[in-house]
């Protein structure tokens, strides 16, 4: 039972990161239609930022670990954020009205871009976050020592999913979001300006991705160039396998799917632990072909 | 019209078979990838360009056909080319299984589901399933083709092998285009409500053109298997089918010499800058972007096909 209770507090933690990643998924999905294959890239780029600005910056131990890891986690939020407003410019808004292939193929040539654009400036080799940065020690919880890095991670993506709610629910701003992604052409006619929206939602889920990154960092230790790629698939399997497009969608099936892996790498065999989110993915897409948090929409009938 | 195809492909297929030997072998291993490409372009094309369905997972179809005719052939010693519709029906007969479940999903969701089959199959090899892949290492000593007694073992016997099987492909898919059965895809691909409404089974075709898209690129996994005579699990990663996927579009879907051309331009591409060495993969990727922009429908984009309806004289039109 002890084993359990410990690989399932491993999986929340992870699953919180996918969740962050999810929500850039989700929500550019949501008003774009569009796969965001480069969004995977952009939380390398989060990583890799966070490790310059920490080293650069010597921050941690002149203002205290968790104060100096916020600031370094708005800068990354920021500068991500500047990085998604140039990616959409770039390489999506000149296909808006074009056939979903070839935005498809954009999205991959700009993923194939940015990770070899991380390789070249960084190097092809692992980097190693500094580890002393947060507190190192464990908390005891029901018998199970869960370390503190784990849960401050947890914590602050449960903190972001919840602002973000907040955020498309209640404000303006997140209303013209919904509106953008039930129809942009109503939302248009309503006078909302999509284009702005589309910049909004390109500001906030780089931002979110790239803080992601942040924490895989200052959680394993180790980063590399490659790594979006296989966060970024399995965040965007935690957001079809909650509805995509829903934003607690993204955050129970990130969560789900970060459980789901540890149990299954503990119970059944680490080898095949990539193997099992895409296993639970195509199962739960059978039974439910909307995800399950997905409502049932009615196809051009 | 027609005839004006036929006579096009032939000098270009006369071209193409004198020119190895004023190429180095490099040059012509370069030709033989593109070829390799172009072939598995035109099976995927089958697929994406025609049916209209997102599959990203095609590596996985070229694997399975490797692998079978790879493990037969050092097992039993089976002559390798005899394999060619053992593989073929592998990679087919798999292709329909997994098909038959995810086929109906919505275009973006079966893409992330054919990434996953594509990513499943590999984790598979890689963790050498019921022990006869190899594990990451793979399989070794393959044994090379041999037609009429000759065995083919230079880049320049491969290159006619290949570029014999891409002209098959060519004819055979070109007819097929025009076929009631091609008709029927690409009515689906417009629109599969009014498509089913017509009397086509949608369902059908569907795992009938999967299946016969993996089929092919399972002969593609043979040859690719006996010119290589070692095959790994890396050789068929998520990026081949990324490639496959991007020829098809960067070409122009649903059209045959769009794939030939994308063929030639992804393999071609990063030959071209091999100087830039590790930048290489940045151009490429830039390139993708800045192609689409420019050429959204691909290069050759498929021609439309037009009818036209006789005006009775006397008659107005509504």
């Amino acid at each position: 039972m002890e084993e359990f209770f410990q690989q399932f507090a491993n999986g929340l933690a992870v699953g919180g990161i996918y969740a962050l990643i999810a929500l850039g998924y989700t929500m550019v999905y949501g008003v774009l239609k569009l796969i965001n294959f480069a969004h995977g890239d952009l939380f390398t780029i989060g990583a890799y930022l966070g490790l310059t600005v920490l080293a650069a910056l010597g921050l941690t131990e002149f203002y205290g670990a968790v104060i100096g890891v916020l600031l370094v986690a708005i800068m990354i939020m920021g500068m991500l954020a500047a990085i998604g407003a140039v990616l959409d410019r770039a390489a999506y808004r000149p296909l808006r009205e074009s056939p979903r292939l070839s935005a498809v193929v954009s999205a991959l040539g700009a993923s194939i871009f940015l990770q070899n654009l991380v390789m070249l400036v960084y190097g092809a080799r692992f980097q190693v976050y500094p580890l002393d940065i947060l507190p190192s020690t464990a908390v005891s919880l029901f018998q199970v020592d869960i370390p503190v890095v784990k849960i401050i991670v947890l914590a602050a993506s449960i903190l972001l999913m919840a602002v973000l709610y907040l955020f498309v629910q209640r404000t303006r701003i997140g209303t013209a979001i919904r509106a953008a992604a039930i129809d942009q052409g109503a939302a248009r006619l309503m006078g909302i300006d999509v284009n702005r929206v589309i910049l909004i939602v390109f500001l906030i889920g780089p931002a979110l991705g790239g803080v992601a990154g942040l924490m895989v960092g200052l959680l394993y230790g180790q980063i590399n160039f490659t790594m979006g790629w296989t966060y970024g698939l399995k965040a965007f399997t935690a957001a079809i396998l909650g509805g995509i497009g829903n934003i607690p969608g993204a955050m129970v099936g990130g969560l789900l799917l970060g459980v789901i892996e540890a149990l299954g790498a503990a119970y059944i065999s680490i080898a095949w632990k990539d193997a099992i989110a895409f296993c639970v993915l195509i199962a739960i897409l059978i039974v439910r072909p909307t995800g399950l948090l997905g409502e049932r929409v009615a196809e051009k009938i | 019209m027609k005839n004006r195809n036929a006579i096009l492909f032939i000098l270009f297929a006369a071209v193409l078979a004198t020119l190895p030997p004023f190429l180095n072998a490099y040059w012509v291993d370069v030709l033989n990838a593109i070829g390799i490409y172009a072939i598995l372009g035109l099976s995927l094309n089958l697929i994406v360009g025609h049916a209209g369905l997102f599959n990203l997972g095609h590596a996985a179809f070229f694997a399975i056909g490797a692998y079978t005719a790879a493990i037969l052939n050092t097992t039993f010693g089976i002559p390798i080319l005899w394999l060619l519709p053992v593989s073929a029906l592998a990679a087919g007969l798999f292709a329909a299984v997994v098909a038959r479940p995810i086929v109906h999903l919505r275009g973006d969701y079966l893409c992330i589901v054919t990434i996953g089959v594509g990513e499943i199959v590999r984790i598979a090899l890689v963790n050498d399933v019921f022990g006869i892949t190899g594990g990451a290492n793979g399989i070794f000593d393959i044994s090379r083709p041999s037609v009429f007694g000759l065995t083919i073992r230079t880049p320049y016997e491969f290159f006619y092998l290949i570029w014999f099987f891409l002209g098959v492909t060519i004819v055979l898919f070109h007819f097929l285009e025009n076929s009631r059965f091609g008709r029927a895809l690409n009515y689906l691909r417009e629109d599969e409500v009014a498509a089913e409404g017509s009397g086509i089974p949608t369902a059908r075709y569907k795992l009938a053109v999967f299946a016969l898209g993996a089929a092919w690129a399972g002969m593609v996994g043979l040859i690719f298997a006996s010119k290589m005579t070692i095959i790994a699990p890396e050789s068929f990663s998520f990026w081949e089918s990324v490639l496959m996927f991007t020829l098809i579009i960067l070409g122009g879907a649903g059209s045959i010499p769009g794939v030939l051309l994308g063929a030639a331009l992804i393999v071609g591409i990063p030959e071209i800058f091999r100087d830039l060495a590790n930048a290489r993969m940045l151009v490429f990727g830039a390139a993708m972007v800045v192609m689409m922009i420019f050429r959204t429908e691909g290069i050759i984009p498929q021609r439309p096909r037009v009818y036209r309806l006789e005006e009775t004289p006397g008659e107005e039109r509504p």
